[in-house]
């Protein structure tokens, strides 16, 4: 594959990523992620 | 040029430092045994830096992919696993050997000296498979399958393995809550006898966690070959000395393959070039 090529399908991915990322927001995933991130997770410190 | 190559290896760390206080900068959260609980951390950051550090400003994308990988609603985590694709898509492992602070914590540690550092070893590249099968299995199948009574899964690999959430987490938030200290048990021990075999191999090896067991660099490693940030040997310049391949800590050879998957881009192989050949 040459750079080019393999730059444009870098950039495609890119812009899937996006997308996706875009339809997890739409489906309301983030504020599962915010409820996480803002409370202690007791797991990943090693109590819970 | 070794003026040189010893400057440009200390601006990377410069730059990895800047940015784990950039993404860890709630500093009352230190002194006040909290964590930042405002919107930023709706948004992910490239490396492993767990939501729990009392700094920590966003979420940390493989605690988040086991949220709503093991959220009853949700299942699958789009959100995150997109922002993924589009870093690695962009700049591939140039996060893990930029911008993520337990990196650099391991990279710190093994410039303390020691009697003998260990490189590549018999049974490595097998081992560097370990962190595909980690990603599978603690990241997204068991926070999907194995569910509580509500459906909802616990996040495996931060629970049993991830030693970044005990030290940037567990040890800081333990320190300063008394209620805390009270709940201690097995899984505490646990973690912490990981967090000192992980300094400890860092020591001896280099960047042990993110060569065989860290997820979020398996993903990425995914992407190295396409990334839109790569390098590129020029075969007419090159002079096969090889001096690339022996600065590699990653023991990958540029010359062979440039965009391998375990290549974070730290840019040593470009630094010991005497022909400048890796652009």
């Amino acid at each position: 594959m040459s750079r080019r090529q393999s730059s444009r399908t870098g950039i495609c991915a890119a812009v899937c990523g996006l997308l996706v990322a875009g339809y997890g927001i739409y489906r309301g995933e983030v504020s599962v992620v915010l409820g996480k991130a803002i409370n202690i997770c007791m797991e990943c410190i090693g109590i819970g | 040029m070794d003026k040189r190559r010893k400057t440009n290896g200390w601006k990377r760390h410069r730059i990895q430092i800047l940015w784990a206080l950039l993404t860890n900068s709630y500093l009352v959260g230190f002194f006040q045994g909290k964590i930042y609980k405002g919107k930023l951390k709706n948004l992910c950051v490239p490396g492993l830096n767990c939501y729990s550090c009392p700094g920590a400003l966003g979420a940390c994308p493989i605690g988040a992919m086991q949220a709503v990988v093991g959220n009853w609603n949700f299942q699958f985590a789009f959100y995150v696993s997109g922002f993924l694709v589009f870093v690695g898509a962009l700049v591939g492992r140039f996060a893990c050997g930029w911008l993520c602070p337990f990196g650099l914590v391991q990279e710190l540690l093994h410039k303390i000296p020691f009697i003998k550092k260990i490189g590549a070893f018999r049974g490595d590249k097998l081992l560097r498979k370990l962190k595909y099968v980690i990603l599978l299995v603690f990241v997204i199948l068991l926070p999907m399958v194995l569910v509580d009574v509500l459906g909802q899964g616990a996040p495996y690999f931060c629970k049993f393995i991830c030693p970044a959430g005990t030290l940037e987490g567990g040890i800081p938030l333990v320190l300063w809550n008394e209620s805390m200290q009270g709940a201690l048990g097995w899984l505490y021990v646990w973690k912490n006898a990981l967090l000192v075999a992980t300094i400890f191999l860092s020591i001896l090896i280099y960047r042990p966690f993110c060569k065989y067991i860290c997820p979020l660099g398996a993903i990425y490693s995914v992407f190295n070959p396409i990334a839109v940030f790569r390098y590129q040997v020029e075969k007419e310049t090159c002079i096969g000395c090889g001096a690339c391949a022996k600065a590699c800590k990653m023991q990958v050879n540029p010359v062979e393959s440039p965009n391998h998957p375990e290549c974070i881009r730290c840019g040593a192989c470009k630094r010991s070039c005497p022909v400048d050949a890796i652009r």
